[in-house]
């Protein structure tokens, strides 16, 4: 045991030395000029041969024949393809923990509490494009807590890596992982699963209805002292705070966006008819499975839908989902965008937009814009990112190819006008992280303990 | 009491699983009759060769009766008009488990994948293979005409099948029930897949008591394998001699002769690199024709590969690194280290299942890390046929080979590509699955 902890321990260190990925040191905020690209603005057709200009983080210029600043780093993108920074809106990146299980109502905690600023795969998801992503909570829990939209600034703080104005929302979930029927994924390993109240969708709904009159009832008070506050009353006791009630306040005021994990289409509809009893609108339906059994409803009440691409089957309640989801919302008005729920597939977004034209036509602009604008609109942030316009936050991705084909790589990745993936400097840094690991490795420290020359440890003799 | 149990079974049968079975199959409409076919005006990609500008296919008896730019068509053939259109061999995919699971979590009644033990060699996926999951009819209009379905767990997990994706019984879908014997060999060491390895190697005293235990299953292996040699042996001695005492007939040992004689090969589960080193020993040692697949590492160690002869059907080319330092595409890039180092090798989705039409973007994938388009195609038609010994009758378009064809209106790795014919076993196959059945129901509802 102790010998399987030392060594633990020894290859930690070697990964841990070598875990910051080769990281371009961004620059200041300078003036780059993307030259003589094929710019897919997403929102305003495709550019042929045209230049983007960056400064000060934002997208100073698009046009043909834009000269380059004094001191501008003009790069040459001929042949390439420069598109919108992907949008991510449901993803669990660099979080250390997603449930807060022990409750299903936990609306208090917040995932920003638990970012690692240092995971790297944020790394990988800029080698995919991806520039900004909210990170939500789990769905273990009916209401699983206050999640965080980032842009992706590999290397900074958590603090510096919030997305500046992004509204704030609140992870709600239905099915069966609220119900724990498939108790395996949310247990800790080793550990007998409890039952928790609510095991059916009926106690899925009275749990909703219960903590949203709750917040009510709340919000009532608050408004009661404010009034009485404001007309001059003395000697008040102010209400007690409730971190519990209090996003739900918000989202019952419009300042903080539901985002609802829903895979059946009567569960969706009864989070829609339930956020219309108590006046607030649902922002988005995650994953959204059978959202096209809906379509209309949805479209009613005004939600977003961030839909899988094309998985399917891997459990009961994904078993009537269909890679047409996304186009049928779309064609009926609603806000559709693709998320990736995974690490893994985050890094390869574009290849299931593509997947968009083959199952339902969608254009090519359609199909970028559910990686890209419909994503900013899910997250509220559409006026700052998805789309290539001037004055909007410079977050791009470069690509050696159309996006949409299989056979494209990203070749830089900006964010706020800065290169935080560049491939060519990936590749040419591996002979010397290679160097840096052998090295690291012939120290004693990561040796074998059998072969290691300090002290060695004792192991137990083998009892037969 | 007795009773009142066998009213609540009812019950649910008739509630719960005469639905579900109505939910859970019958989704894919069966191919037509083995016609004569003339696929006219296509831009034919033979991978066994340079494409044909426009071409002509002819068809029929279920096998490609005459390819190229100036053929005659037939009289009495069905004429398919490819204009703008590509046809390609279709696709296989030799690392799936299609058919043995339907929905993988929270309906165990529909997962067939593993058997209790961890010797089973004559545990056939044959036997479990679901002609009407949905999955099959999903799969093929992506354009994967045939697979190997295999069965995981234990050691010996059993054995995988080649089956072509249409028919209505495992029968009519069959190429080879008896493809190949799987062997999942227990891992060296620490570490490996999954939290399982990693628990394991804490749960153990020491590094000893891990080995010690894969040992004493490896010996049970080998032991076993040696029973197989010599009951094939007494069982022909017997056949030529009758005066001998008759061997008594076991049935497990009988279907790991073929295995033990090197006439079947053995799909041996190995990542890393130490791992796929022992598989490769361990088939040598006990004279088996090992076919790794897994593969993760195998870039690591191409020239041992491509010394010992031993083909990779690879699966992890869309997963994550493992380790924080490898470089990002480390995966997505393996496969072009594989063709350089001169190994011979298979792209797999490595799915159960549904996702298993995602194979022409996962070569897709590889092709856009540095294997080449060709080698990228090659990796999901010809080699995989090369591979298990199949690519007589699969893999390119040639004259004599089945007619297992997909008429594209694009480059078919690419994920924008739509399927608009589909022959399998020279049959026409309608395009119809679950998923468009459902998007014809709701797609215009108001």
């Amino acid at each position: 045991m102790k010998k399987t902890l030392l060594l633990a321990a020894a290859l930690m260190s070697v990964a841990g030395a070598l875990s910051a990925q080769a990281r371009p040191v961004p620059a200041g905020p300078g003036t780059t000029l993307i030259r003589n690209a094929t710019v897919l603005t997403v929102t305003k057709g495709t550019l042929q041969n045209t230049d983007v200009l960056i400064q000060n983080g934002k997208i100073a210029q698009v046009g043909q024949n834009i000269a380059a600043p004094a001191g501008a780093t003009v790069i040459d993108a001929t042949g390439k393809f420069l598109m919108p920074g992907i949008i991510d809106p449901h993803t669990h990146l660099m979080s250390d923990a997603v449930n807060e299980g022990s409750l299903s109502v936990t609306s208090m905690v917040r995932i920003e509490d638990v970012l690692n600023p240092t995971a790297v795969n944020i790394y990988r998801e800029l080698a995919g494009g991806v520039t900004t992503v909210t990170i939500l909570h789990g769905s273990a829990n009916t209401i699983g807590g206050q999640n965080a939209t980032v842009k992706l600034k590999y290397g900074a703080s958590v603090a510096d890596m919030l997305f500046p104005g992004a509204p704030p929302t609140l992870k709600f979930a239905l099915g069966e992982n609220v119900t724990r029927k498939n108790s395996s994924q949310i247990a800790m390993p080793g550990q007998p699963v409890t039952r928790r109240y609510p095991v059916s969708r009926m106690g899925q709904e009275e749990v909703l209805r219960d903590a949203f009159t709750r917040a009510r009832d709340y919000k009532a008070t608050i408004d009661e002292y404010k009034a009485r506050l404001a007309k001059g009353e003395k000697n008040l006791v102010p209400p007690r705070r409730d971190l519990e009630l209090e996003p739900l306040v918000e989202v019952l005021e419009g300042k903080r966006l539901a985002r609802v994990h829903a895979y059946r289409a009567d569960e969706s509809l009864m989070m829609l008819n339930l956020a219309d009893d108590f006046g607030f609108k649902v922002q988005a339906l995650e994953h959204g499975l059978e959202g096209y059994k809906i379509a209309s409803e949805i479209a009613r009440h005004g939600a977003a839908l961030t839909s899988f691409a094309d998985s399917w089957s891997y459990k009961i309640e994904a078993y009537d989902a269909i890679p047409y989801n996304a186009a049928i919302l779309m064609r009926h008005g609603v806000v559709t965008t693709l998320n990736s729920d995974s690490d893994e597939r985050g890094r390869r977004l574009n290849i299931d937009a593509a997947k968009l034209i083959r199952y339902g036509g969608l254009t090519e602009d359609e199909a970028l814009a559910t990686i890209t604008i419909n994503g900013a609109k899910t997250l509220g942030v559409q006026d700052k990112v998805g789309s290539i316009e001037v004055g909007k936050d410079a977050d791009l991705s470069l690509w050696n190819n159309h996006p949409l084909s299989v056979y494209a790589n990203v070749d830089k990745t900006f964010v706020d006008g800065q290169v935080y993936f560049d491939r060519q400097q990936d590749l040419a840094q591996r002979d010397q992280k290679a160097k840096d690991r052998a090295e690291l490795e012939k120290a004693d420290a990561n040796q074998a303990p059998s072969n290691r020359r300090a002290v060695q440890p004792v192991l137990p003799q083998e009892e037969r | 009491m007795r009773q009142i149990f066998c009213a609540s079974v009812l019950c649910a049968s008739s509630a719960l699983v005469t639905p579900a079975y109505a939910q859970l199959g019958s989704f894919n409409p069966p191919p037509g009759p083995q016609k004569t076919f003339a696929i006219k005006n296509a831009r034919i990609v033979p991978v066994s060769g340079p494409e044909i500008a426009s071409g002509t296919i002819i068809v029929s008896g279920g096998r490609i009766q005459a390819v190229g730019a100036s053929v005659s068509v037939p009289a009495g053939a069905e004429v398919i008009d490819a204009s703008g259109l590509r046809v390609y061999p279709g696709m296989m995919d030799a690392g799936t488990s299609i058919g043995l699971s339907e929905i993988g979590q929270g309906a165990n009644a529909t997962v067939d994948v593993s058997e209790v033990g961890s010797f089973n060699p004559n545990s056939q996926a044959y036997f479990a293979l679901n002609p009407h999951s949905a999955h099959i009819g999903v799969t093929r209009v992506a354009g994967i005409t045939h697979v190997v379905s295999r069965p995981t767990g234990g050691i010996l997990s059993g054995q995988a099948a080649l089956v072509n994706l249409a028919g209505s019984t495992a029968p009519q879908m069959a190429v080879n029930r008896n493809l190949a014997m799987v062997i999942e060999l227990p891992r060296s060491g620490f570490g490996g897949r999954g939290f399982g390895g990693f628990q394991a190697a804490q749960g153990a005293a020491s590094t000893q008591d891990v080995n010690r235990t894969r040992n004493r299953q490896l010996d049970s292996l080998r032991a076993m394998l040696k029973d197989a040699e010599a009951y094939g042996k007494a069982i022909d001695a017997y056949a030529r001699d009758k005066s001998l005492p008759r061997p008594k007939q076991d049935v497990v040992l009988a279907s790991l002769v073929p295995a033990v004689r090197g006439q079947m090969p053995v799909l041996m589960v190995a990542d890393r690199a130490n791992d796929i080193r022992e598989a490769v020993g361990f088939a040598e040692e006990n004279k088996l024709k090992p076919i790794i697949i897994g593969g993760r590492d195998a870039w690591q160690i191409t020239s041992f590969l491509k010394d010992h002869d031993v083909p990779v059907i690879i699966s992890s080319v869309m997963d994550l690194p493992t380790r924080e330092d490898d470089p990002y595409d480390v995966n997505y890039g393996a496969p072009a280290k594989l063709a350089q180092g001169g190994v011979r090798f298979a792209i797999t989705t490595g799915d159960a299942g549904s996702d298993v039409r995602s194979l022409p973007f996962t070569a897709g994938m590889a092709a856009a890390f540095g294997l080449s388009k060709d080698d990228a195609l090659k990796s999901v038609t010809l080699w995989p046929a090369q591979i298990f010994g199949v690519a007589d009758r699969f893999g390119t378009i040639e004259v004599g080979k089945v007619a297992n064809l997909v008429v594209t209106d694009g480059d078919m790795l690419e994920a924008k590509s739509s399927t608009k014919y589909l022959f399998i076993d020279g049959r026409m196959v309608p395009l119809d699955t679950k998923h468009t059945d459902l998007n014809d129901k709701f797609k215009d509802r108001p």
